[in-house]
């Protein structure tokens, strides 16, 4: 494959593109402007490699020829020199050759300053969605739209409107000021879990892209920790997706069935993804953001290899401290649950009376539980039937029908 | 999708140059940063292992060292997005070796982990 330059060109942008982008969104201040110029990289490089051969460093080589199309740009727009000293740099010779050296500097900082800025609060969230794919992940607009089934104008026009919205309102490509460096960092955290949970949420016969954004979420994730490695809430999160994403194997049966957590078989973990997910979660000890208290109560249930094994106290707990930390209906949901495991049904039954979640199927077929558990059958078999009415779940409907039948 | 590579190799009498071992280091941690490295680790020399053989129905133990052309000399466990990626990482490893050890000869297997993918029914 090695003398295919044209493979090794489209394996080697995708790995490096990211990179690519974010060092030139640094220098050209425009994030628009930056893809434009990325493209015209990747056209340079279709034409030469496949003449010249594969450069000895293909990374360098596109990384380098990406900056001398910078400044070609910013010559071009004449802004050179103002571009030169609002970077602070000395404005050296205008013919010095060495002008993309002298612009160097580190990549991670791209990146980052990268991601702040496709997760921009001044975007829709997905319109951050597809950018941050589009700009951080390398994916294509078609690959993006195959994802989330939607077309691919829609993703086109997203995306446009995305980097338009940036360039109007003068969005600088920079790390937040430190008032804002909380509710920022949060927005990229949405995204990226928002990603993870479009591909956890795919089902058998979808198109292989979609459960693919897991692995692209877990990718970003990763990177984001290596780039933020002080902030616990980064950890939580890459600890969280980690912990479910090694559950892959085991969450649905051959015919594509959903398997509930309590009858997954465990051996079918995945025991290196829970490794590092346990790893990533030790580094937030003494923290109790909200991805790290999901990454706690996942680590339980990775923890038990069995599943009367676990610790559903611990849960229950840990369900207690994200009702204060980030309270939603969802979260009282998973702690009626939680707590019905450690303390009894009838307790389980008095949370989730005052869960408020209308149309939401979970919340009857939870309360059918808790009530088969008491022994109250005619009421739980109603519970379960109200469920399968509400899901628009096919394979979710046949469970809850299942157990509404089995209560007869 | 996850690879497996195995790195084997003839050394060249002698400690590893130290700036192999720096670039080493580097592109380690930069396969981390990416996201695509979950796992590497040197191996000791076979004279620290053994090996267990079935044989016409017969279970036996050997202790290394082995006579082999090539030790197998570290492994990496990659996280990518196609078998292209894997090769690529491997490529600029063995590039390292080439490049900042006279006389080194080495192999890295590039081996598919079996995945949830590989296990897929009809969609």
């Amino acid at each position: 494959m090695a003398t295919d330059p044209r493979r090794t060109l489209e394996t080697v942008w995708r790995m490096e593109s990211a990179r690519i982008v974010a060092a030139l969104a640094r220098l050209v201040r425009d994030v628009g402007l930056a893809e434009e110029l990325a493209q015209d990289t990747l056209v340079i490089a279709l034409e030469q490699w496949p003449i010249d051969g594969v450069p000895d460093h293909p990374a360098s080589w596109l990384m380098a020829t990406a900056k001398h199309r910078a400044v070609d740009a910013l010559r071009r727009q004449g802004r050179y020199r103002d571009k030169l000293q609002l970077l602070g740099h000395q404005t050296p010779d205008a013919e010095d050759p060495d002008i993309a050296a002298a612009m160097d500097d580190y990549v991670g900082d791209d990146l980052l300053r990268l991601v702040f800025t496709t997760c921009h609060p001044v975007l829709s969230t997905e319109s951050r969605v597809a950018l941050t794919l589009r700009l951080l992940g390398g994916l294509t607009t078609e690959e993006i739209a195959r994802a989330y089934l939607v077309s691919e104008s829609t993703v086109g026009q997203r995306i446009t409107r995305a980097k338009r919205t940036l360039a109007d309102n003068r969005v600088p490509i920079e790390l937040p000021p430190p008032a804002e460096a909380g509710q920022r960092l949060a927005s990229v955290l949405e995204v990226i879990y928002l990603i993870f949970n479009e591909g956890y949420s795919a089902t058998a016969g979808d198109d292989w892209m979609r459960p693919a954004l897991c692995e692209e979420a877990l990718r970003l994730g990763r990177i984001l920790a290596t780039l933020a490695p002080d902030e616990p809430e980064v950890l939580g999160l890459v600890a969280l997706m980690e912990l479910q994403a090694s559950r892959t194997a085991a969450r649905t049966a051959p015919d594509g069935t959903p398997i509930l957590l309590q009858d997954q078989d465990r051996r079918r973990w995945d025991r290196l993804l829970i490794r590092r997910g346990l790893a990533a979660l030790a580094k937030t000890e003494g923290t109790y953001g909200p991805y790290v208290l999901q990454a706690s109560i996942a680590a339980c249930h990775a923890r038990a290899a069995r599943a009367d094994d676990t610790d559903w106290h611990r849960i229950a707990a840990l369900y207690e401290v994200l009702n204060h930390v980030s309270p939603s209906p969802v979260v009282d949901l998973n702690r009626a649950v939680a707590v019905g495991h450690a303390h009894g049904p009838a307790r389980g039954l008095e949370i989730i009376d005052n869960v408020n979640l209308p149309g939401y199927p979970l919340v009857p077929a939870v309360r059918g539980d808790l009530l088969a558990k008491l022994g109250r059958a005619a009421e739980a078999r109603n519970e379960f039937e109200r469920a399968a009415a509400m899901t628009r779940n096919a394979r979710e409907r046949t469970l809850f029908e299942a157990r509404a039948a089995a209560l007869r | 999708m996850r690879y497996l590579t195995l790195l084997k190799a003839t050394q060249p009498a002698g400690p590893p140059p130290p700036e192999l071992m720096e670039a080493i280091m580097a592109l380690g941690a930069e396969a981390t940063a990416s996201g695509a490295l979950l796992d590497t680790a040197g191996l000791a020399p076979s004279a620290a292992g053994a090996r267990v053989d079935v044989v016409g129905a017969r279970l036996s133990v050997t202790d290394g060292p082995f006579a082999e052309a090539k030790e197998t000399i570290s492994y990496a466990i990659y996280e990518v997005r196609s078998k292209d990626e894997a090769v690529e990482w491997a490529s600029r490893f063995m590039s390292l070796h080439r490049d900042l050890w006279t006389g080194w000869e080495g192999q890295a297997e590039v081996l598919k982990v079996m995945g949830p993918e590989d296990f897929a029914g009809p969609a």
